[in-house]
């Protein structure tokens, strides 16, 4: 029986029951742990006692996910937003810091690919700046910002700006001379030769720089909103923490896996859009 | 003057070991306007180096090129090129492949007048229907080359530069497509000038054929006229009388003398030795012939 369904399939019936078993293991450990042993001193302080403290089974996590996701834009305050709201202000951070990036990295990208000149001229900055950590300008953006939205949104810029770059460099610079020879021999200018012949031949590079960016970003927008808090899935996440709420952690923790992997699949999309084969 | 001169042309690189290795010097030749020109020579003599800088995207180390009495500099679209790896577009499809040259050349047009002018050229490569609309990593090696034959042609240039534009093609591709390129050129007024390999083709399709030493320091030695009426059908052109004389000079040439011609340093102006074979009017055979106007009709 197996045999006669397609190798999809079988993945994904395969992918579902290992989600099942999964879950089921991690459904049945739940009260064993809870029943182990008594509890501390320690844990009585702490208010590891208390029902919600435990790590909580896959039930109730689904309960809450119906809640959340069943009125996602409610606001009742600073400290009690829906997570569609949440979700909300940090992909609005993210988007703007990356697409003023975008609008840096790849025209600089295209002048830095297409001179020699140039590439040397930026190539020692690119090497020194790439590696920094995107949140060791946290305090930097900080000061001199004095915004937290606003230093938010420039750490996700200085994080999303050097895949884009460096990849619309190597992309523009390894556009292959007998194309650009048909667009000397046409006679185009500049800027149609970018447009109608080095664009189109580096896109599948530059678009596989923009998807990598597109995930640093979104795994740096978490780290960031729990620095500098008050609205965001990373704000949340601490939030939650801080309330020992593990439900709603694990739950936003899926919400940000889900996000993420939305995100990217829209740049699959692109790359395959633009793909071409020689 | 020829229509296209070129003069004292002497190309250097480095030879990788902090010397100039010199590919060819004060190579100097014309060629006449509607000629048909072909280009035999080892490999490694400098043929593309030539046509390079014939086509504007290389600059010689000394010399220059004149067409119609002006020095080139630079690429023009009047000067039209087949590269030798076809060189489409590949995220365009065939007929985008041509659109896109016409476009250039004729920015004033509409898009339906490009397009017909595009499909009009496609289809005298034999390229019509569905076909037009696939991507060159779609079709096969001799529907790319007739893509790129029709992006040269739509285009109308002065001066065809083709280099080696069958190398990869199989002999019956091959000739089917020969064909088309002399259909298209003898209802036009365009200057050829091709780089081959093939002996036979270069006879079937010259009214002229340089013949270039081996390198460094490689020479166009001699300038052997086909004289052979066309049209010229390449089962026919086998029992001419000239045919087998004109090949033997040619094999003969790059058999032996190319080599023997070779390296040997020169600053006079290498102008080429005329060569005329001619059996069927022995009285003027070898004879230094006047450029006549040359008649052309169309193979079948
Ligand atoms: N950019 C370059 N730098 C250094 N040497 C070069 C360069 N281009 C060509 N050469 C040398 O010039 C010589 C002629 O090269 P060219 O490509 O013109 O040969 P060719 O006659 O077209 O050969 P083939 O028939 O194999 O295509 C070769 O010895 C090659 O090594
Ligand atoms: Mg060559």
């Amino acid at each position: 029986m197996m045999g006669t369904l397609s190798e999809n399939r079988r993945a994904a019936l395969l992918s579902v029951s290992m989600l099942v078993i999964g879950l089921l293991i991690w459904e049945a450990a739940i009260p064993a742990q809870q029943a182990a042993g008594e509890l501390t001193e320690y844990e009585l302080l702490t208010g590891g006692g208390a029902p919600k403290a435990g790590v909580p089974p896959p039930s109730e996590i689904f309960t809450k996910a119906w809640e959340e996701l069943s009125n996602p834009f409610y606001d009742a305050g600073p400290n009690d937003k829906g997570i569609g709201i949440q979700i909300g202000y940090s992909i609005y951070r993210v988007l703007s810091g990356y697409f003023m990036a975008a609008a840096i990295a790849i025209p600089l990208g295209f002048l830095i690919g297409m001179s020699a000149v140039a590439y040397k001229a930026f190539n020692p900055f690119i090497q020194v700046l790439r590696p920094i950590s995107p949140l060791a300008w946290m305090p930097l953006a900080l000061f001199i910002i004095q915004d937290s939205e606003l230093s938010a949104i420039f750490v996700i810029f200085i994080c999303s700006i050097w895949p884009m770059l460096i990849n619309t460099a190597f992309g523009v610079a390894g556009v292959r001379k007998d194309w650009i020879n048909v667009a000397r021999t046409h006679e185009l200018g500049a800027m149609r030769t970018a447009f109608t012949v080095i664009l189109p031949a580096a896109a599948p590079t530059i678009i596989t720089g923009m998807r990598i960016s597109i995930g640093i970003a979104w795994l740096v927008i978490v780290a960031a909103e729990m620095l500098v808090g008050g609205t965001g899935i990373g704000y949340y996440v601490w939030n939650e923490w801080n309330n020992l709420d593990l439900t709603s952690v694990i739950f936003s923790i899926l919400m940000i896996g889900v996000v993420g992997m939305v995100l990217d699949s829209i740049f699959t999309l692109a790359q395959r859009a633009v793909a071409y084969a020689e | 003057m020829s229509f296209l001169s070129i003069e004292r042309l002497t190309q250097q690189f480095p030879d990788g070991q902090g010397g100039m290795l010199t590919v060819f010097e004060n190579a100097s030749f014309g060629i006449e306007k509607g000629e048909f020109v072909c280009i035999l020579g080892h490999s490694g003599c400098g043929k593309s180096t030539i046509m390079n800088i014939l086509a504007g995207l290389a600059e010689p180390s000394s010399g220059v090129v004149k067409m119609d009495g002006f020095g080139v500099s630079g690429p023009s679209l009047d000067r039209g090129v087949v590269f030798q790896n076809y060189s489409l577009l590949p995220w365009l499809s065939a007929l985008h492949n041509v659109t896109f040259g016409v476009k250039a050349r004729e920015p004033g047009w509409s898009k339906a007048q490009v397009e017909e002018h595009s499909r009009k050229f496609l289809s005298m490569v034999g390229l019509e229907g569905d076909v037009v609309h696939r991507k060159p990593s779609q079709l096969s090696g001799g529907m790319r080359q007739r893509v790129s034959i029709a992006r040269a042609f739509a285009n109308q240039p002065k001066l065809l530069l083709l280099d080696e534009p069958f190398g990869a093609l199989d002999a019956l591709t091959r000739g089917t497509i020969q064909d088309e390129l002399l259909k298209i050129w003898s209802g036009t007024e365009q200057t050829v000038f091709m780089i081959t390999h093939d002996i036979d083709e270069a006879i079937l399709l010259a009214d002229r054929i340089l013949l270039m030493t081996n390198g460094p320091f490689a020479k166009v030695a001699e300038s052997v006229e086909i004289t052979i009426p066309r049209p010229r059908n390449r089962t026919e052109i086998i029992e001419h009388p000239n045919y087998y004389a004109i090949r033997n000079h040619l094999v003969q040439f790059l058999g032996k003398r190319s080599k023997e011609l070779a390296g040997q340093p020169s600053d006079g102006d290498n102008k080429p030795v005329t060569v005329r074979i001619d059996k069927t009017a022995p009285a003027e055979a070898e004879a230094e012939p006047e450029h006549a106007p040359k008649l052309r009709a169309v193979n079948d």
